[in-house]
């Protein structure tokens, strides 16, 4: 959609995840849903009980479609662990990738605040709205391409560094196995026998 | 590529490039055949480090008769030297003529796609527990010493005798935990394999000595994996006596070198005295001390225990948080044979996700120069961690460009450019204005402004999530990826704004993701003290902490802390504030001003 001036019309989509009862138990999540119907070029916003699913996914996508989203805020949990899922969720609905944005109402709010839901609850619409002013700044990015070498280095010759290498070198790849001492076997070298079985270590 | 060491590591997932020390071996590992005619005549001894030092080896040696390669090498610590007239009989006898005494450290560079750390563990040192009398006592071993009492290719080529008087001990006692499971001395968290390894040693003894009184003094058995039961039901069938219970005291009979253990036995509340011929201590595993520069070269984190720490606990446990480094066996946590060869295992498949692309996609999150607003300054080519900006030429009036490929997002530069030429992909300055803007328009006196790193204090903030650690409700983050990112405009926006408390937080220095960016964030804050200082605010009213993913627990003290002073901080010092740093009437651009001059 884009407006007279040439600038592109902004309609954010704010997705709030109650994650259960990780965030629902202490954030009043439909309270947070209302507010963030009252924020600057928000079109929507929907309660969802578990947004990184399948179900809570399909409906962030058909009301990217709906809507005709193009930003998209997710209040769930840490962008650390599910910012690629929900990347991935509105690329697939035809948004760039990098018009999402992550408010981490679970990590940061409702797992932290426990005791105080009324408290909780003011921070995490806080938080939505922080979310909300940076989604509506955020601009569509391409992500570069790198080459891979197809070699690998596995750091430690004991038994799990003589796993690691064996596997990749059966896989086909070149492995440099870098060991301190003057021989491979590590630790595992200097055992008699090893547990539960009673086999010869070496 | 064994006795190697690696020095160096620079680039990213799919194109590292590793310096690896190959050191001399002063033995040519591939024309050597293990003959063995130069142990023969060489004339210095020193204690075999493979044998805990039961045994002695020589100035030339092979470190065990399996050993790969299978080749001898010098250590020279030992050797006499090559002069002939000291020594340098290896030398003669070698009939394949492969010692060199004259042979150098090589050093490699490999360009590799993904990296798989397995560098080990160490194994605790019981000395500092007296009273167990590791170091007293001739017949108090430790767990790894009984290994090569007991092992075929031992130095008593398995005949098990006590180290006093090379006699069989009848009677032997296990003791668990050391250096484990203790808040006060060693370590606090379970080293994971001393129990199974105890069971069976113990089973061991009595295969080999059925008439052996073997005794095992333990708090909790855990013996929890496939088999593990079964191993430690057939120790207790073999008439292994278990007793519930720690040590308190160990005493040596000075005339027979035996034990006297004292203990609390906790199932019948007695204590007891039991007479043993050999103590063998369970010994706990340990953090590899030696594996700090891997780590810091390949910016990882430990966890609070030493160990090095995953991406993520449960959902990825063989990645490292360096994008395209696994973890494998100790160096992630204490695990036994089969854990390390499992974790192995997964650690390689998840490189071969990578090795296995021609092609990878990073992150968008890089710096873009406008050539029309750069004045030729070249800051931003000086401080770039990574050496990804070109340089400058005031005189021709060539801009930076930053090289993409090697840009790593930290926005260093971006922070740093006097004259706004920079932008950070994704991390605009508009971005982060709009985010403090929402955080202090509306009741700006109640929040702390907080500027947290992606990869150390937001995670640590996670961690405290995952923890449950209840903290503050004042504190509101912006994200950025690295704290070198933090502006010093930022800051003082924020304070413009209202803000009573700011917190800058990053990595601790040697864990930036970004080389040492870090260090720009705190020149950058020390600069900021200086100038609030000037103007009359208290320069604690900005903080600086650095925060690791793993320090959950201090970003929770952090936010208290920050709360408190957010507390302490009056309207009329907000007020006055926001009046020193309002923007001045512009003057005349600084280029302009100076060229009038």
């Amino acid at each position: 959609m884009v407006r007279a001036d040439g600038a592109e019309d902004l309609r954010v989509g704010v997705f709030v995840c109650a994650c259960g009862l990780n965030i629902a138990a202490s954030v009043d999540v439909e309270e947070v849903r209302k507010f963030a119907e009252t924020l600057p070029d928000v079109a929507v916003a929907v309660l969802n009980k578990y947004t990184c699913a399948d179900p809570g996914q399909q409906e962030i996508k058909r009301y990217i479609l709906e809507h005709k989203l193009n930003r998209v805020v997710v209040a769930s949990c840490s962008p650390r662990m599910h910012e690629p899922t929900f990347r991935q969720c509105v690329a697939e609905a035809g948004v760039n990738p990098y018009l999402l944005e992550m408010t981490n109402l679970r990590e940061h709010c409702s797992w932290v605040h426990s005791t105080d839901r009324v408290a909780a609850t003011e921070k995490a619409k806080d938080m939505v709205k922080i979310s909300v002013a940076r989604a509506r700044l955020l601009e569509s990015q391409d992500e570069t391409e790198i080459p891979v070498t197809n070699r690998a280095l596995v750091i430690g010759g004991g038994i799990a560094g003589i796993q690691a290498a064996l596997d990749l070198g059966d896989a086909g790849y070149q492995v440099y196995l870098v060991e301190k001492e003057p021989s491979i076997g590590g630790i595992m070298a200097q055992l008699d026998k090893t547990y539960p079985t009673m086999d010869c270590s070496i | 590529m064994t006795y190697s060491e690696v020095e160096n590591v620079t680039g990213y997932i799919g194109n590292f490039k590793v310096t690896i020390r190959k050191k001399a071996r002063y033995v040519d590992e591939k024309e050597c055949n293990a003959c063995g005619d130069c142990v023969k005549v060489c004339p210095s001894c020193t204690p075999d480090e493979y044998q805990m030092g039961f045994s002695t080896r020589k100035g030339i040696y092979i470190p065990f008769p399996q050993a790969v390669p299978s080749s001898y090498l010098i250590d020279m610590k030992t050797c006499l030297g090559n002069n002939p007239i000291a020594c340098a009989k290896c030398q003669e006898v070698c009939e394949k003529k492969c010692i060199d005494f004259d042979a150098k450290d090589e050093v490699v560079t490999v360009d590799v796609g993904a990296i798989i750390v397995a560098v080990g563990n160490d194994v605790y040192d019981p000395t500092e527990l007296d009273e167990y009398g590791y170091r007293s006592y001739e017949n108090v071993i430790t767990s790894m010493e009984f290994e090569r009492l007991i092992c075929a290719g031992g130095p008593t080529e398995g005949h098990f005798i006590r180290p006093s008087d090379r006699t069989r001990p009848k009677s032997i006692g296990f003791i668990q935990c050391v250096g484990s499971r203790s808040k006060k001395r060693g370590n606090p968290y379970c080293s994971n394999i001393c129990c199974m390894n105890t069971i069976k040693d113990t089973v061991l003894l009595k295969d080999h000595y059925p008439d052996t009184d073997v005794k095992v003094f333990y708090m909790d058995i855990r013996a929890f994996g496939k088999g593990f039961e079964d191993l430690y039901m057939k120790s207790k069938d073999e008439g292994v006596h278990y007793v519930r219970g720690l040590p308190g005291e160990v005493e040596e009979n000075p005339e027979t070198g035996n034990l006297i253990v004292t203990v609390e036995n906790t199932t019948t509340g007695k204590i007891e005295k039991h007479e043993l011929e050999l103590l063998v201590l369970s010994v706990g595993l340990l953090p590899r001390k030696d594996s700090d520069v891997v780590r810091q070269l390949l910016t990882l984190s430990r966890t609070s225990d030493g160990f090095l720490m995953e991406s993520h606990p449960k959902l990825k446990p063989v990645d490292a948080p360096t994008r395209g480094v696994f973890l494998a066996g100790c160096a992630e946590a204490p695990k036994d044979v089969k854990d390390s060869v499992t974790q192995a295992s997964a650690a390689a498949a998840r490189a071969n996700v990578i090795l296995a692309s021609d092609k990878l996609t990073v992150e968008a999150i890089t710096a873009h120069i406008d050539p029309d607003l750069c004045k030729y300054c070249g800051l931003c080519v000086k401080v770039c961690p990574y050496k990804a900006i070109t340089p400058t030429d005031r005189k021709k009036k060539i801009a930076p460009q930053v090289i993409e490929a090697a840009c790593a997002g930290c926005g260093t530069c971006g922070a740093e450019c006097p004259f706004d030429s920079i932008s950070m992909r994704h991390f605009t300055d508009a971005q982060i204005y709009a985010q403090i803007d929402a955080i202090l328009d509306t009741n700006s006196q109640d929040k702390v402004v907080v500027f947290a790193c992606n990869w150390c204090s937001y995670a640590g903030g996670d961690f405290a999530g995952i923890s449950r650690l209840q903290y503050p409700v004042s504190n509101r983050l912006i994200r950025t990826m690295c704290s070198g990112r933090v502006k010093d405009e930022f800051v003082l926006y924020a304070f413009r704004k209202g803000a009573p408390v700011v917190l800058v937080s990053g990595c601790h220095f040697a864990d930036c993701h970004y080389i040492d960016a870090n260090r720009q964030t705190q020149l950058r804050v020390e600069k900021l003290w200086d100038k609030l200082e000037k103007n009359g605010i208290r320069p604690e009213r900005l903080q600086l902490e650095w925060i690791s993913a793993a320090e959950g627990q201090k970003f929770a003290v952090v936010m208290k802390a920050v709360e408190e002073l957010r507390q302490k901080v009056t309207a009329e010092e907000i007020e006055h504030t926001k009046e020193v740093l309002a923007p001045k009437p512009k003057k005349k651009p600084v280029e302009e001003a100076a060229s009038s001059a």
